[in-house]
């Protein structure tokens, strides 16, 4: 048994109504916690792209594999763990900042490459992209301050080069889902 | 009237055309407000349909025809209420991985979403219970989704596929275009073959072990591998053990089968496992009846998992090799590559692991005037030369009947293995009788799981068809009973039952009741029922503190066995 750790996969799947509930029962009902997930379009037409962040072993990552493909409307599953990947998330940060304080926040912001997109005369409102351990140490770095709100996007995976996702690449050994007849 | 007109069918109309188109003859259902228009167009088609007393009994007989036949079985239930007693079947058949369509109708599309009457979410209620599933709103969509939903059903690992469709949709009217193209899924891909280099690997590890034993599964059956497997096992000369719902797939009467294995398989076949040096599972997927404490099952085995399901790899047991794919591909592929086997040494070691087994068998004790529900067994399989259909329930019964009754033949016992659903064998057998109207049935069940589906004795009435029923009456919940014996200090809560009169109820319905209180009386009973024209229920009044011996506890180690007492007459209670 290899140690439980963060993995994300991104799932390619139909853009049909009740895909995402049909995704996300399935990790509950086989006891997965899902860290975040991101949901959107993609540039094919009926086309979603799901990233997940889940926490699981190497025996769980293959199951959760293979279990996603059993749904009908999961087109491709890559677990871009252990493969050149690049992965963001996107938050927002609300934080007490007043005359005096702005210029200090101003500058962290400028350290953690944020922005800042809207000034009020308590708070205001940085936005930062980055991994996620990035925006941990930015949030923390806020805190004294007084952080008044959060959002997070969860992230969004991609992997490197010239390398897609969409096209069927993996080597079959890694995906016990894909070890079909072709 | 123009040809155009004409040609245009109801969306109910073109639910039983599509239906024929897949072979249907016969579908299990009961009516009601949202599917009336359904069955308003049923009178026109010559699918047969069988009324039903409880929607769970519609699920439980399509799944009995499946598993008879190999057929895809058909449910057909209103909405809401009618929907949700279909549950029970439905994940019956989820885990025994049988193939089902059950159609639904549904409040009309405009009215979803506001808590209508008889309005229930049961693609929601069903998500976790189906392989998939369609809620269908428009007329146009109905051809092409009961196509898709047979389908996925029979394909791949086999399974439950729910179609609800609005009544709307089934009132409006189209002309349909029948597609004869394959059904083309892009995300769906049922298929998978072993690789051939991981063949090999298999042959070797085959051809190199001294202390082998195959586990057949319910894929055996499935797959139609049986005879595949007869001829693997020739070869190799490795035993047989088998799950619950793998009986049949390997001759009882084979001298290479070791009979069943797990949580009440018989003790020297646990013990051989435990000793075995290589597995070779086929089509099963180390369930937690069948391996014990998964952290002790076989942990000087190496192990091969034959399975078609990617996602039963290294789920309950870690193996060594998979081969994923179709059980009958896997075995053909095997075939030639694995070297005549002799195992003369190992097989003694079993015979001795058997030792005195034989003599602590219940057959071998003197039954001094009482019924034993094992020698109801012994006696039905003899008489029967072996050769029925027996549908049981789930209990001690069903065990009895897995020990004892010996199947030479796949598709001859159906039971409910994984879900262990109380109330299956009446419906069932039902289903089986359609699947063959020429076979002997017996439905076997206990006094408990009989009464909550024994309005379907109605049923069986109205239809005029013919089962043999035998109920094991022991006045308890006999396997929780049996557990409360063992594990809570015999506190009895809840499981002492008291049941109608089994042969007034049966004339109650127009059919035959007998009833057996010693042994003496089962052999004539028996033959009366298999001659009578109609159905026979014969209440089997037997030994009520009886336990199903020998037990794994749950969790506990595989050879960590409870074995019967002996002599038995000495410790049965009265």
């Amino acid at each position: 048994m290899s140690e439980s750790r963060l993995r994300t996969f991104i799932a390619h799947v139909e853009d049909l109504p009740g895909v995402l509930n049909r995704v996300t029962s399935l990790f509950r009902r086989r006891g997965y916690n899902i860290e975040s997930l991101a949901v959107g379009r993609t540039h094919e037409p009926g086309v979603s792209r799901m990233t997940l962040v889940i926490e699981a072993d190497d025996d769980g990552a293959r199951r959760i594999e293979a279990n996603l493909y059993k749904l009908v409307n999961v087109l491709r599953v890559d677990d871009t763990t252990a493969r050149a990947t690049v992965a963001r998330e996107l938050a927002l940060i609300k934080v007490r900042a007043d005359a005096v304080t702005r210029p200090s926040v101003m500058q962290i912001c400028e350290v953690f490459r944020a922005r800042v997109i809207d000034v009020a005369p308590a708070a205001m409102i940085c936005e930062i992209t980055g991994v996620a351990t990035k925006i941990d140490g930015f949030v923390d770095v806020l805190a004294p301050y007084g952080v008044i709100e959060v959002v997070r996007t969860g992230a969004v995976a991609m992997m490197r080069s010239a390398e897609s996702s969409e096209r069927d690449t993996a080597a079959p050994e890694d995906r016990p889902g894909a070890r079909d007849a072709a | 009237m123009n040809a155009l007109i004409d040609t245009r069918r109801t969306g109910a109309q073109i639910l039983w055309d599509a239906l024929r188109r897949e072979g249907v003859e016969v579908v299990f259902g009961y009516p009601g407000g949202a599917i009336m228009p359904a069955y308003d167009a049923l009178l026109d088609s010559p699918i047969r349909h069988v009324l039903v007393r409880h929607e769970q009994g519609a699920a439980h007989m399509a799944d009995g025809y499946a598993r008879a036949s190999g057929k895809v079985g058909v449910a057909v239930a209103t909405s809401g209420p009618g929907a949700t007693n279909l549950v029970t079947g439905i994940a019956t058949a989820m885990l025994d991985s049988v193939p089902m369509v059950c159609i639904t109708g549904q409040v009309p599309s405009h009215v979803i979403g506001s808590d209508a009457f008889q309005e229930t979410d049961i693609t929601g209620v069903t998500l976790p219970i189906t392989k998939h599933n369609y809620l269908v709103t428009k007329v146009d969509q109905i051809a092409p989704t009961i196509r898709e939903a047979f389908y996925v059903a029979r394909s791949g690992r086999p399974g439950p596929v729910l179609v609800d469709i609005t009544k709307d949709a089934q009132q409006a009217t189209t002309v349909v275009q029948w597609s004869e193209r394959p059904v083309c899924l892009p995300g769906y891909r049922p298929e998978h073959r072993a690789r051939a280099t991981d063949l090999s690997r298999a042959a070797a590890m085959i051809d190199g072990a001294r202390r082998p034993v195959i586990l057949a599964g319910h894929g055996i059956v499935k797959a139609e591998a049986d005879a595949l497997l007869g001829e693997f096992v020739e070869r190799t000369g490795i035993p047989v053990a088998s799950t619950l719902l793998g009986l049949g797939g390997f001759p009882a009467s084979h001298p290479l089968a070791l009979g069943m294995m797990g949580m009440h398989g018989e003790a020297w076949v646990n013990r051989a496992i435990q000793e075995a040096d290589l597995l070779v599972a086929l089509g099963m997927r180390f369930d937690d009846r069948v391996t014990g404490n998964p952290a002790t099952f076989a942990v000087g085995a190496k192990k091969i998992h034959c399975e078609l399901d990617p996602a039963e790899i290294n789920k309950n047991v870690r193996v060594d090799l998979p081969l994923v794919g179709d059980v009958k591909e896997t075995l053909r592929g095997l075939l030639p590559l694995v070297a005549r086997g002799e195992r003369a040494p190992w097989l003694e070691r079993i015979a001795e692991l058997k030792g005195d087994s034989a003599v602590r068998d219940i057959q071998q004790m003197p039954h001094h005037g009482r019924l034993f529900a094992a020698h109801v067994m012994h006696d039905l399989w003899r008489i029967t030369e072996g050769k029925a259909v027996v549908v049981t329930d789930v209990g001690q019964h069903q065990m009895w009947e897995a020990q004892y009754y010996k199947h030479d033949h796949p598709r001859k016992l159906l039971t409910s293995g994984g879900l262990g659903t109380m109330g299956f064998a009446l419906p069932a057998a039902i289903g089986a009788r359609f699947a063959d109207p020429g076979a002997e049935i017996w439905v076997i069940a206990g006094d408990g799981g009989f009464q909550m589906t024994a309005c379907e004795l109605s049923t069986i009435a109205q239809e005029g068809i013919k089962l043999n029923i035998a109920i094991i009456n022991n006045g308890y919940l006999g396997m929780v009973r049996q557990w409360q014996e063992f594990f809570y200090d015999g506190r009895y809560s809840a499981t002492p039952l008291k049941s109608p009169d089994f042969v007034k109820l049966a004339e109650a319905h127009g059919l035959t009741g007998m009833r057996v209180t010693t042994r003496e009386e089962v052999e004539p009973v028996v033959a009366a029922a298999r001659s009578a024209p109609g159905t026979v229920l014969i209440d089997f009044r037997v030994e009520q503190e009886d336990s199903v011996y020998p037990m794994v506890p749950a969790g506990a180690d595989l050879h960590d066995m409870i074995r019967r007492p002996s002599p038995i007459v000495e410790t049965a209670h009265d």
